[in-house]
């Protein structure tokens, strides 16, 4: 086996933190090599090297390249080597065709003339190659993500590329458009093509890598051969914790009370397309000190519902009853949902969640003002004191609370979101994908927040697109797909075969 | 933890530290420092004789008081305000009106113009935040409205001059509170004593409170020099409007303008509704802020401004005409600009803009003093505008 690329002793500073110290990464020719580690491990910033978006001379250390050492100061340079990147935020352009971003700085074209002709046609080509079957005039925005991620693998195929690299390709996609994805990272290998594949999802690690590598805190602990057998999960996440979780569910011993909080046929309208339903006569409790799940692909209606119910913050002609205590509640604006004790805590922390060029203690507190404040007016020392006390409580990784939250660790700003949350002091907390693209360790810390809300008492509504995780933190799971409520399952009864049941039985239905 | 109970101590940063962090802040103020310095030399020392400190806050009143609106504008998400300099001029030709040719009160002429920018400003503020218009495209339509208005209404004419009484609201000063006393007069003197005084003990207060809550806090050596510094300009300032006429009432006007503007900004929760808006719309609307309102407010309140800025003018101008108030914006906006404001949203303060709209005023006094044209002078502002906020960039990115 030949090996394809060598980066020996990559050491990156940025400011007065090593992101990387003295990093050894090694792929073979024709693999799927997976990197994986926790957040801020130095994956992106390693690949970001490699790629030449970080450029030569800002790193030190070496990179070869089938035997050749590299000089990098660009992604042009590194592109005419046949090495591409992905990065996880799609870099497509929305109203341009399919083909017009396939070819995008790399077009066709003769003498600065575009050859449209051969434009779309090479692009029909390539587009067969990565199993998609649209029409290369089609614009980005009409597509899903599921799709465009196949578009973005397209444009890489456009580049003659040899050596790809994917960051997080899977974590904005479905089960099965994330399969998909997956089965065709195996077929460009048949191809003689290289993947390095960082991934947050460690089953698909191991469903398609040959070896992998793990970084932790900027440095290289391992490099597994799956190949040797004895690859699982936890094996993967000891080396990337540094130690054994013995549990990554803390246990919780449910004391569930009464019926608290309850939605009846709730009717939810697309905002934007007229007459179209998305959420059809949803009906659900919540007891207190109860955590339930809900549970569906992505596109099931699960964040619609949830923003529908907190103040319609989401859709239009919406119907149904809302009760907590027995009180119907009315509610039609977010401060009254507010007012009326719910929260909710956002899929999205980033451009739903938070405000990044505000420090933490202004974040915490934006929901909450009026608890901090008198006649309108903030005092300081009551928001600094709240800041202070949940920074502590939440362990919110940061230099003080006046830190600007972007620039947080995915982990820190979920708990700075939370903390929010927990500040306004709801009953009913609906939680919204709380861990997304976080890693192990503060996943495990957030469970422990998430189980202790529930001990005090409050109702909640967990969401996520996790199977474990749902099955590892929820009393009672209802399963959602197309809008509807297609199952209910306790937590004795669930296991992820019987959720895919329910959604499978639900479509079948339709036909 | 085993030092939970414990309070962690209070942090006293070094003076480089202080510096770098505050930089933004500091910068533009060692700017406008300098470029007076540079001022007071070219022209030879005739910057800073009293009259022309005197008539440098005369001249600039419009542009700060528009800049203190323009900056709530920008906060909200790099939005501005073009219609500033049209709406100035609609209220000022309907309050000469009034006053000059139905020989109205000036009390009341006022008033109705305080609440004719009311209602341009709901006007306005209900097609941004309300019809979810674009602020440039549904200010640039106001721009051209109340420009034909004005037009309309002054048909084509200038209207002077107007009563004394309305006039001394940018030309009349505070009377001496002690007449006799010296030949200087005492009443910005005493002012600025008393406000010295308050300072000094509100700076310390402050400090001695971060110490107590564990915050970080300047080293003492800086924190001395600081205030120093701000208590000799202020004093010093107020020797110079001494010297001459005494305390010019629209210099009243702005202070309580600065003040009531910097404390809601900084204060108050709809102050601090405003930057979450700017900060990120979305997570503000989750958070149960009523994000159309904070809008329609903020420009509710520019055209109030604006009304109030035409009324400087006018009385200082002694007249209302048809072209009044053209370029106002600009000035406006740059002054924000230049005073750090993020074309994005959510930062930016008013004590900035105000900064801002100085520097722009001191490059124009000085220039017009050293007799340069302004065709060369807009050029050289211009080139300002582009070095504050490449600075800026430049520090950000850095920064990171």
């Amino acid at each position: 086996m030949q090996t394809i690329l060598e980066m020996k002793n990559i050491t990156k500073n940025f400011g007065g933190v090593k992101a990387l110290n003295n990093v050894n990464f090694k792929v073979t020719a024709g693999e799927i090599h997976a990197l994986v580690g926790e957040n801020g491990a130095g994956k992106s910033t390693l690949m970001n090297i490699l790629s030449g978006v970080l450029p030569y001379g800002t790193y030190s250390g070496d990179i070869f390249y089938k035997g050749k050492h590299c000089v990098f100061r660009s992604i042009r340079d590194s592109e005419k080597n046949g090495i591409v990147i992905i990065h996880q935020e799609l870099a497509l352009v929305p109203y341009l065709s399919i083909g017009e971003n396939i070819f995008l700085g790399n077009e066709r074209a003769k003498r600065g003339v575009i050859d449209w002709e051969k434009t779309y046609s090479e692009a029909t080509k390539i587009l067969r190659m990565v199993g998609l079957h649209d029409n290369p005039h089609m614009l980005i925005k009409d597509l899903g993500v599921g799709k465009q991620q196949l578009v973005e693998i397209a444009k890489a195929l456009a580049k003659d590329v040899q050596l790809l690299i994917l960051d997080e390709p899977t974590a904005a996609l479905n089960e099965e458009d994330a399969d998909n994805l997956l089965r065709l990272l195996l077929e460009l290998k048949k191809n003689g093509i290289t993947s390095i594949l960082i991934s947050h999802k460690l089953h698909e690690v191991i469903k398609v890598a040959d070896s992998i590598t793990i970084l932790r805190d900027g440095a290289t602990i391992e490099t597994l051969q799956v190949e040797h057998g004895g690859i699982n999960e936890d094996r993967i996440i000891k080396g990337m914790v540094g130690r054994e979780l013995v549990d990554r569910f803390p246990k919780r011993q449910p004391r569930i009370g009464d019926v608290y909080f309850e939605v009846k046929n709730w009717n939810v309208y697309d905002p934007l397309i007229e007459g179209r339903k998305v959420i059809k006569d949803v009906s659900l409790k919540v007891h207190k000190g109860e955590i339930v799940g809900i549970s569906g692909l992505m596109g099931s209606g699960r964040t619609e519902f949830a923003m529908s119910i907190f103040g319609k913050a989401y859709g239009r002609n919406i119907s149904g009853q809302v009760f907590k205590d027995g009180r119907e509640l009315q509610l039609d604006t977010v401060q009254q949902a507010i007012n009326n004790g719910l929260a909710y805590v956002t899929e999205d922390r980033k451009t739903a969640g938070l405000i990044g060029i505000e420090d933490i203690k202004h974040n915490i507190s934006l929901s909450s003002l009026n608890k901090i404040s008198k006649r309108g007016i903030i005092d300081d020392d009551l928001e600094n004191a709240a800041a202070t006390t949940y920074r502590e409580k939440l362990n919110i990784k940061s230099s003080s609370i006046f830190q600007k939250v972007q620039n947080l660790s995915g982990g820190n700003q979920q708990k700075v979101v939370l903390a929010k949350w927990i500040f306004a002091a709801p009953d009913v907390l609906i939680l919204d994908e709380p861990t997304r693209g976080i890693d192990v360790g503060a996943k495990y810390e957030i469970y422990n927040i998430i189980n202790q809300l529930a001990e005090e008492g409050k109702a909640i509504i967990f969401i996520s697109s996790e199977l474990p995780e749902i099955l590892g933190i929820c009393d009672r799971i209802y399963v959602m797909n197309e809008g509807r409520i297609v199952g209910e399952l306790m937590k004795e009864e669930a296991s992820q075969e019987s959720i895919m049941k329910c959604i499978m039985q639900s479509n079948r239905g339709r036909y | 933890m085993e030092n939970g109970k414990m309070k962690p101590a209070a942090k006293v940063t070094s003076i480089g530290y202080t510096i770098r962090t505050n930089m933004r802040q500091y910068a533009m103020l060692i700017a406008l420092i300098v470029i007076m310095i540079f001022f007071q030399i070219a022209t030879d020392g005739v910057l800073l004789v009293p009259m022309n400190v005197t008539n440098l806050i005369l001249q600039n009143s419009y542009v700060l008081i528009l800049a203190i609106g323009m900056t709530l504008c920008i906060l909200t998400g790099g939005n501005i305000d073009l219609s500033v300099g049209s709406v100035a001029a609609f209220t000022a030709a309907i309050v000469g009106t009034l006053v000059i040719n139905k020989k109205m009160d000036v009390t009341l002429a006022l008033t109705i113009g305080l609440l004719i920018g009311a209602v341009i400003g709901s006007w306005q503020g209900f097609w941004i935040a309300y019809v979810r218009i674009p602020p440039f495209i549904a200010t640039l339509a106001g721009m051209l409205i109340f420009r034909g208005l004005t037009n309309t209404i002054l048909k084509g004419l200038t209207l002077s001059p107007f009563p004394r009484s309305f006039q001394k609201i940018s030309s009349g000063y505070i009377p001496d509170i002690f007449p006799n006393l010296t030949n200087l007069n005492m009443t910005p003197i005493v002012i600025a004593a008393v406000s010295s005084l308050l300072l000094l003990y509100v700076q310390i207060r402050n400090r001695k409170r971060k110490f107590e809550n564990s915050r970080e806090i300047m080293p003492r050596s800086l924190f001395v020099a600081q205030l120093i510094i701000v208590i000799l300009a202020i004093n010093l300032f107020a020797l110079a409007l001494a010297a001459h006429k005494g305390l010019p009432i629209i210099l009243v006007i702005l202070g309580v303008l600065i003040f009531v503007y910097h404390f809601f900004t900084t204060k108050t929760v709809p102050g601090r509704y405003i930057y979450a808006l700017g900060g990120n719309e979305k997570a503000a609307i989750l958070s149960g802020i009523d994000t159309k309102k904070v809008l329609f407010f903020v420009y509710l309140n520019m055209s109030v401004l604006s009304a109030i800025a035409g009324i400087a003018f006018a009385a200082r101008t002694n007249s209302a005409f048809p072209l009044m108030g053209n370029g106002f914006e600009m000035d406006a906006i740059a002054a924000c600009f230049i005073g750090g404001a993020s074309s994005t949203g959510g930062i930016g303060t008013v004590i900035g803009a105000i900064i801002g709209a100085l520097v722009m005023g001191v490059l124009n006094n000085g220039m017009s003093i050293m007799g340069i044209g302004s065709d060369w002078q807009m050029t050289i502002k211009g080139f300002v505008l582009l070095m504050a906020v490449a600075f800026d960039v430049y520090s950000k990115t850095k920064s990171k």
